[in-house]
């Protein structure tokens, strides 16, 4: 236990926490800061293209096994699953319509890459190593929870939901898995020697690039909080902790059974804790329009988000190394 | 210098719809169109900036073209099967243009 508190402090006094804390407060405080969308998507650019590029060339240096595969299953498994238990458990707790409980799931199936950014830095950190294929993980695991919302909508109400092989293209091939496997793969190719290469520029900088990107993620956080207070009502406010610690049980599950690092079972808890507030949001947009957009951003990134950051990352990192004794 | 009665309409959508509007109205026998940003907004469904955005899931977009009046009801139909179900506003006005066999 304390050592779980001494993880969870150490970890709101890093600059990345301070940062997004930052953010927030100024958004709330109704300060004129902001950060030009242009100037946020090129710095979501180098994260991803950092991260992914970063993981691949572990993946080259370690080698690849079968456990990769696999890994890769479980999260394909976990992002259509996750949706499913999302749902039941908004039903129950809230008085959400299908659509926006549908809606929301969806976004608790796939992932948000900064939240995995985040706690790569934390693990990393910690002295801790992890599968460079992780990236690869979290790209497979964001696009599926959309067809698990698209399904329960569906089921529930037949012609709601507007799909069409132009959307799907669009959820497969959107820009952030793109990237993130694009950069993983020339990783994977280029391995030390690439990394080498273009260390100064994806490796040096990153943990001030990221600073500045939470800072950004804490100005929109705070703002959604504060345009959409009305809608965050204690039930679903609960729900925004409660799942991602539902979700990490999960990836938790997955990661021991997998036999995964101690690292590797933390970005995995994260994974399947975290919710999607890019990719999801935008396919929402046009295949469920009826959903209250409202919702589902002020829970994935008021809430969920600003949770695994502060507070879920170091209890997933504490238990996990209880759990696998690293 | 002769002018020619045309309509100008202004669909201002969520970013997401834009290409699937583009679509219809190509299909509607539009021949150009231009795309602006909207930087900001608010309305029923709350307010929103671009400010700090990443994603495409917020925003909105204004899609502007100029149209024959003859074209105005087909355009305005098949517009308004894509924007019905979403954040949107379709406006339509009175202009003049100098050539008239571009529209």
């Amino acid at each position: 236990m304390d050592g779980m508190l001494a993880l969870a402090a150490d970890n709101l006094l890093s600059p990345i926490i301070l940062f997004f804390a930052l953010g927030v407060l100024a958004a709330f405080a109704r300060s004129d800061l902001s950060i030009p969308e242009a100037v946020a998507k090129g710095m979501s650019i180098y994260l991803l293209f950092a991260i992914g590029f970063k993981g691949g060339a572990s993946v080259a240096d370690h080698g690849i096994d079968g456990t990769l595969i696999l890994s890769l299953l479980a999260g394909l498994v976990l992002s259509f699953a996750i949706p499913l238990v999302a749902f039941a458990l908004l039903r129950i707790m809230t008085a959400l319509s299908v659509t926006d409980a549908a809606a929301v799931a969806g976004h608790y199936g796939s992932i948000s890459i900064v939240t995995f950014v985040a706690a790569t830095s934390v693990v990393t950190g910690a002295g801790l190593d992890s599968e460079g294929y992780m990236v690869a993980v979290a790209a497979v695991m964001e696009a599926p929870a959309i067809l698990s919302a698209l399904w329960l909508i569906a089921r529930y109400d037949k012609g709601a939901a507007q799909m069409d092989a132009g959307l799907l293209r669009e959820i497969l091939l959107n820009g952030s898995i793109v990237l993130l496997v694009g950069s993983f793969v020339i990783g994977v190719i280029t391995g030390n020697e690439g990394l080498d290469l273009i260390a100064p520029f994806i490796v040096t900088p990153f943990q001030g690039v990221l600073c500045l990107f939470l800072l950004d993620m804490g100005l929109v956080a705070g703002r959604g909080l504060r345009e959409a207070r009305g809608v965050l009502k204690p039930g679903l406010f609960a729900f925004g902790v409660l799942m991602p610690v539902i979700g990490s049980c999960f990836g938790l599950a997955a990661g021991l059974l997998l036999g995964l690092s101690t690292g590797g079972v933390v970005l995995f808890m994260t994974l399947s804790a975290s919710a999607s507030y890019i990719a999801v949001p935008a396919a929402m947009r046009v295949a469920l329009p009826e959903a209250n957009p409202s919702i589902y951003l002020t829970l994935s990134l008021g809430v969920t988000f600003p949770f695994n950051l502060t507070l879920g990352i170091p209890l997933y990192l504490a238990v996990a190394t209880l759990m696998t004794g690293g | 210098m002769q002018t020619h009665q045309a309509k100008r309409v202004a669909v201002i959508i969520e970013a997401v719809m834009q290409s699937r509007l583009t679509a219809a109205m190509e299909d509607a026998g539009v021949s150009g169109y231009s795309v602006l940003p909207v930087l900001a907004g608010g309305g029923r469904s709350g307010n929103w900036t671009r400010e700090g955005q990443v994603g495409r899931g917020q925003g909105m977009v204004q899609v502007i073209c100029i149209i024959s009046p003859d074209k105005m009801d087909d355009l305005l139909n098949k517009a308004f099967a894509v924007v019905e179900r979403h954040i949107g506003v379709i406006t339509g006005s009175d202009c003049e243009v100098l050539r008239a066999e571009r529209f």
